[in-house]
């Protein structure tokens, strides 16, 4: 296959960027879109010429790190995968793919396809987190868990927190995220005493790092790697009202 | 942040005020077309339904401070909203492939500033007589303010029924998105529901829609006659 890759180059977080057209030739159609960006590159440090920079860890969908924008959707076209499970079988010879970095105020371009997403380790420091004094491991019955809760706490909690909720949001809001962080905690028994401390908290760290406002056009749903779903935002909804005006 | 105070300064906050705003205006949209579509049931029924109305006072001005405050509320939680969401987003994509995002949810704002100033002129022309003085003052029979006759030689005219049908366009998609949406701001979302939820948006959107354009439709088309023969 041969492809046309107009791909987002930024200096650093204090230059303008702009886009720079690579042709790609002998790509292979198995290969995931980061093994594209790998193959580019090293064509690119044979030339002599600057490597595009872009996250990856683990490559299998887990860690979150990938964070692109392919063709104006977050991890690109297809559901329920990152940019790492993208696979150029996908594209079509003579295709050309346009790459953007994640854009949101919050989190600003570091270099080329790199974002900064602290803003969302600050908001887990705001409250995602439950408050026990870590020990061993209590008995496995000594707290019965419901298993819907169960169930639904395991769905949000698969979020692995890259932010394509944000990058796909047209106000570029983070509720996806962190009603997936909320809820997950507040599902179980052990995230009850700080339940509504906790959506409060984060929601206040969320308005202060920048992020819109839901408008509810679920894309975020649409483009989230781990499908988590537009549900919890509502329970969110539910748990902040109750949290601001019942729970002092 | 706790307490009121919460409500207008958060994301969360103003999108629960926007949402309950939405309700009651919306709940007024649905009964103000009911009262309308009565101008089908020729001049005495909605000559005096008008009539009934003035005789509550209290429950007239309740009901128009009740909406006063959800329309201040609704349009200082849009501008504020939109603000943030604009200011969180300063650099836009080259390319942007909406999944599921649709055209009325991307418009909600463009739409509410046109519905804004629609709502100024739709006052100005039935509820304070300023667009036609000559039609606010007439009478029927029984010494009733003639809303039939006011509201048929109005729509008369094609660029006032033409204002009117433009109109509802963002009414409808206003209503598309808003009403389904509440339901998620209010926390209801349930997968069993969720059909019914975003089915609901577009229905009560195209019944108004329908409701409301047939009226200055009729009147054009002479479905609506004025001055009524043999009464």
């Amino acid at each position: 296959m041969r492809l046309t890759l107009r791909i987002w180059r930024q200096k650093d977080a204090n230059s303008p960027g702009q886009f720079v057209t690579y042709v790609k030739d002998h790509v292979v159609p198995d290969m995931s879109f980061l093994e594209l960006l790998d193959a580019l590159n090293r064509e690119l440090v044979e030339r002599g010429e600057e490597p595009v920079a872009f996250e990856s860890d683990c490559r299998e969908g887990i860690c979150g790190s990938c964070s692109l924008v392919i063709n104006g959707i977050p991890h690109g076209p297809g559901r329920g995968k990152a940019s790492c499970q993208l696979y150029m079988r996908h594209f079509r010879d003579g295709d050309t793919i346009t790459v953007e970095p994640f854009r949101a105020k919050p989190f600003p371009v570091l270099r080329d396809l790199i974002v900064d997403r602290s803003a969302f380790d600050r908001i887990m420091q705001a409250g995602g987190f439950i408050s026990v004094n870590a020990g061993s491991a209590p008995e496995a019955n000594s707290i019965p868990v419901p298993k819907q809760n169960q169930e639904l706490a395991m769905d949000a909690a698969a979020c692995i927190g890259c932010g394509a909720c944000v990058a796909a949001c047209k106000n570029a809001s983070a509720m996806l995220f962190v009603a997936a962080k909320v809820s997950h905690l507040g599902l179980l028994p052990q995230g009850q005493p700080e339940r509504y401390r906790r959506v409060r908290n984060m929601v206040a760290q969320m308005d202060k790092e920048g992020f819109g406002g839901c408008s509810n056009t679920f894309e975020c749903e649409a483009v989230c790697p781990k499908q988590i779903s537009v549900r919890f935002i509502a329970r969110l909804n539910r748990d902040y009202l109750r949290a601001v005006l019942l729970e002092p | 942040m706790t307490g009121l105070y919460a409500l207008f300064r958060s994301t969360v906050g103003l999108k629960w005020l926007m949402g309950v705003s939405g309700l009651v205006l919306s709940g007024f949209v649905v009964v103000h077309m009911l009262g309308n579509l009565q101008v089908y049931l020729g001049p005495d029924a909605i000559n005096a339904y008008a009539e009934s109305l003035r005789k509550m006072p209290v429950l007239l001005w309740t009901a128009r401070i009740v909406l006063l405050v959800a329309f201040g509320l609704h349009v200082f939680s849009a501008v504020r909203i939109t603000q943030l969401n604009r200011a969180a987003r300063q650099h836009q994509y080259e390319l942007w492939s909406p999944q599921v995002t649709t055209y009325a949810a991307r418009t909600m704002f463009m739409g509410g500033i046109i519905l804004f100033a629609f709502v100024l002129y739709h006052l100005a022309h039935f509820t304070f007589g300023l667009t036609h003085p000559e039609h606010f003052q007439l009478h029927d029979a029984k010494g009733r303010h003639d809303v039939y006759a006011m509201v048929v030689l109005g729509f008369r005219q094609p660029l006032v029924s033409l204002s009117y049908l433009v109109a509802m366009v963002p009414l409808l998609l206003h209503l598309q998105h808003g009403v389904s949406s509440f339901f998620q701001t209010f926390g209801l979302n349930h997968p069993r529901y969720n059909g019914i939820i975003r089915a609901l948006g577009p229905i009560v959107g195209l019944i108004v829609f329908f409701g409301n354009c047939s009226i200055p439709l009729a009147v054009l088309a002479g479905l609506i006659p004025y001055p009524v023969v043999g009464k």
